[in-house]
């Protein structure tokens, strides 16, 4: 286990180095810079910003400093957003998009898998067609128009809840449902298709045979077997979520991380592009490995590191 | 058994969540919602975005200024006719020559937590402001003061800038020139005065936080997070009787639709524009209201590009233009067709506007225009080249330039116009390298002289993208610095207008407007064209 954890550590570093290199060179590959206005300023001014932020280095040594600045843990300072770093900005949105990102993972998984499991044990009648019904709209509908939809009656026709903003668990409600429609729907399909599989093996006859009671079979037998394919998704799914969406934090004024990783291509704000990949890139790779322990809860046949011949 | 295990390991993952989440939901509002509600007169705008900054020095955006501009306050305070009224000074005495301004700071000045504000505070702001470590975009708002502009530049010292504060409430100012607006750039947020121990103490991250920010303005923040501001009256403000509101929140809502439903639900009742299609719908509600702003969109011509090279293919195609069409079917927000560079809103001498005496320097004259394109060379636009209209990538740009390539196909008979759109950054990048045949752009004033529109197409200059270059233009540039009587430098700056339409680098379409929902309920705002609205005086009346 050390070790394969160990071999993990190292693959992860690897792969962060890749991801900031060739972040670094795309980004400067773009025309334009962080300091490019409409209005433009006067050259010495340019010059005395470019210095400031060490811009007017050659790109090698901006490259060396910035990989030496982040094995110290130091993601560097935004050139947009003057006076933030880009640890501050991911200190102080992050927890946001996470609060967001978890409730609308829990809705995905417990409403996704609840209603595959529903599909499935009663296929071809109709709670399946249901199911699938919604699922396709769900999988169908983009997030922005459900989460205007959902502002439009919740709460300027009906007054339920605040129409955007953040503070207040009635705050996450209408971008939590925006955001979780499209990965519930898809989970309940996979949940549903994945349980008719393990449904229609012989084993799960032996068990109807045996006299185990229904419950037990599906809950115990077929679920467990079934929901493999639902933790692959759900590792990038959840990191996804956690991160923020720059489209529903934009309609409901959510003070998120989704609006930087988008905005700061834009802005050429070249720190946080790299500061946010990188800090995406560990996310991912840490709910992967996350995703790879939990097969061999679920599932004793897999192993970790295959048998050495 | 695995199951549980399972299970547990979401469950510890859960709660750890729980545990992270709750660190954030502590620190809001709480105090806010539940004192008196219906006793407290609270006004709630929506700024449309998180400031860039909030350091008055650092900060280049009008979200910012209008933030700035409730919190903090220089020795003058723009009034809604833009021009400037004394504010933190009580008077101003200035030099035969026009080149010394001594302030008298009023008795008693404090900032917001009690500390005395002295004339000194003004000195060291303003050196800050220009120190070259500091790198402000906006130092060059300060290049009027003598020695600024080498301070700056690394040339000089911060001891050669010509501010000294003479004793506690006395600031001498030296310029470079006469500037007839320099007590508009005093009210301007590069010249505000800031609280120098909060900068001493943390030199970055002083404005990051309600604590640490400390003005000198009607209101003093108390909060900010979230995506929402919060101010309360400043108590140790010396025209704290004039400020009437108990509270003052500014929300950051970026997406415009929502900001109107919000406006609709009440949860706002200012908002910071309004989307253009729900123009024509909201005219009739009444609280709609639409604000002049101080500035132009206009097309540049690449003037070393043929055939751009020819006056007279700029001018057929600048009087080829529907303008009226555009401002009424395209961009509907109550715009108004631009016949010349420089917008109204300029008062003169005479008290007339500047725009009024300098008048339209054209007209939309299909006829006219074909018989210039022929002139040229390009009979009915047979033989016209291809050329290329480049605009950064947004559906309203779009919309105009094909208005326009159909106009110019209609009135002129040319053909091939092609339209090509980039990126924001990319835009940016290809217009400063002159790439381009005809690009979209967009000036709007800094301060309110014609002179934030005429100094920027100096030969070379930076923001001379057209590449215009006129050895009579850049010699009246230099001689209307020198000019301490503002009839002549009026006339003179006319005369830079006249060159500048007749060589028609350029091709105005219109003035930009601001449209923006208000309550009719709230009174007492203050909107001036070259700075965002002002709350010191608002009051909300039901």
């Amino acid at each position: 286990m050390l070790a394969y954890l160990t071999k993990r550590m190292f693959h992860t570093i690897l792969a962060i180095w890749i991801v900031i290199t060739i972040t670094f060179i795309f980004m400067h590959a773009i025309p334009g810079g962080p300091f490019q206005r409409e209005k433009a300023i006067p050259a010495t001014i340019k010059a005395n910003i470019e210095a400031r932020y060490k811009l007017d280095q050659p790109l090698y040594l901006q490259y060396v400093d910035y990989l030496g600045n982040v094995v110290r843990g130091d993601l560097g300072p935004s050139f947009k957003y003057r006076g933030q770093t880009v640890n501050g900005i991911i200190a102080e949105r992050f927890p946001v998009s996470f609060q967001l990102g978890l409730l609308t993972f829990t809705i995905a998984i417990v409403v996704g898998i609840g209603a595959g499991i529903i599909a499935s044990i009663y296929q071809g009648r109709l709670p399946d067609y249901l199911t699938m019904f919604f699922s396709t709209i769900g999988i169908s509908v983009p997030s922005f128009i459900l989460g205007t939809l959902l502002m439009y009656f919740l709460s300027f026709r009906w007054g339920l809840l605040p129409a955007a903003m953040w503070g207040t668990p009635k705050h996450m409600i209408m971008p939590a449902i925006a955001l979780a429609g499209l990965p519930t729907a898809f989970i309940a399909r996979l949940t549903r298709s994945s349980m008719l599989d393990v449904l229609n093996q012989d084993y799960m006859r032996t068990a109807l045979a045996k006299g185990l009671p229904r419950w037990q079979i599906i809950w115990i037998h077929a679920v467990k077997n079934a929901i493999i394919p639902v933790i692959t998704y759900a590792g990038p799914l959840l990191a996804y979520v956690l991160t923020g969406s720059f489209i529903v934090e934009n309609i409901f004024a959510i003070p998120g991380l989704g609006k930087h990783f988008v905005t700061s291509i834009y802005n050429r704000d070249y720190t946080v592009i790299l500061g946010l990949t990188i800090f995406y890139s560990i996310i991912l790779i840490v709910l992967n490995m996350l995703v790879d322990l939990a097969y061999t809860l679920v599932d004793p046949r897999i192993k970790l590191i295959g048998k050495e011949e | 058994m695995k199951l549980k295990k399972l299970t547990v390991l979401l469950l510890v993952f859960f709660s750890a969540a729980l545990l992270f989440s709750g660190c954030g939901t502590d620190s809001e509002t709480g105090e806010t919602d539940d004192t008196t509600p219906g006793e407290e007169m609270v006004l709630t705008y929506n700024v449309g975005t998180e400031p860039e900054t909030m350091d008055p020095h650092l900060s280049t955006g009008l979200p910012e200024a209008t933030i700035m501009l409730q919190i903090y306050e220089g020795l003058t305070r723009l009034n809604e006719n833009s021009l400037p009224d004394l504010a933190l000074a009580e008077s101003v005495e200035i030099s035969e020559d026009d080149l010394v301004y001594t302030f008298q700071l009023r008795d008693g000045l404090v900032w917001s937590n009690g500390e005395p504000l002295t004339a000194e505070d003004f000195e060291l702001s303003w050196k800050r402001s220009l120190d070259p470590e500091l790198a402000a975009d906006y130092a060059y708002m300060l290049y009027y003061i003598g020695g600024a502009e080498a301070y700056n530049s690394g040339e000089g010292t911060a001891d050669d800038v010509m501010v000294e504060a003479l004793d506690d409430k006395t600031l001498q100012v030296t310029l470079e020139a006469p500037t007839p607006f320099f007590l508009s750039l005093c009210a301007f947020k590069t010249y505000y005065p800031l609280y120098q121990p909060a900068i001493e103490a943390d030199a970055e991250g002083w404005h990051l936080s309600a604590d640490t920010i400390i003005g000198n303005g009607p209101f003093k923040m108390v909060s900010w997070a979230q995506g929402k501001m919060e101010f309360v009256p400043n108590e140790n403000y010396y025209d704290a009787d004039a400020v009437i509101l108990d509270r003052l929140f500014f929300t950051m809502i970026e997406n415009e639709s929502t900001e109107l439903t919000m406006f609709e639900t009440g949860e706002i009742d200012v908002t910071h524009t309004v989307p253009g299609p729900e123009i024509p719908r909201l005219q009739e509600t009444g609280e709609l209201y639409i604000f002049p702003e101080f500035g132009t969109y206009y097309y540049i011509f690449q003037v070393e590009k043929p055939p751009l090279d020819d006056i007279n293919v700029r001018k057929a195609l600048t009087l080829a233009i529907d303008r009226e069409a555009i401002v009424t079917n395209i961009t509907q927000g109550g715009q108004l067709p631009a016949y010349a560079f420089v917008p109204s809103g300029i008062p003169e001498v005479d008290g007339m506007d500047f725009r009024a005496n300098g008048g339209d320097y054209f007209a939309y004259d299909p006829e006219m225009a074909q018989q210039l394109l022929a002139e040229a060379g390009y009979p009915g636009g047979e033989g016209f080249p291809t050329v290329e209209i480049l605009y950064n990538t947004s559906e309203m740009h779009k919309l105009i330039a094909e208005a326009i390539q159909e106009m110019w196909k209609q009135n002129l008979g040319i053909e091939n116009v092609t339209l090509t759109n980039q990126e924001w950054g990319v835009y940016l990048n290809t217009r400063d390298e002159g790439d381009f045949m005809i690009a979209r752009a967009g000036w709007i004033g800094d301060y309110l002289d014609p002179f934030t529109f005429l100094d920027m197409w100096v030969t070379d200059g930076g923001n001379n993208n057209s590449r215009f270059s006129n050895a009579d233009y850049d010699r009246l540039l230099t001689e209307v610095r020198m000019v301490d009587d503002e009839v002549q430098r009026m006339e003179m700056m006319h005369q830079l207008e006249d060159i500048f339409m007749e060589e028609m680098p350029i091709c105005p379409i219109y003035y930009y407007t601001l449209p923006m929902m208000i309550k009719d309920y709230v009174k007492g705002y203050m909107k001036a064209a070259v700075s965002g609205i002002d709350f010191k005086t608002a009051y909300i009346e039901k």
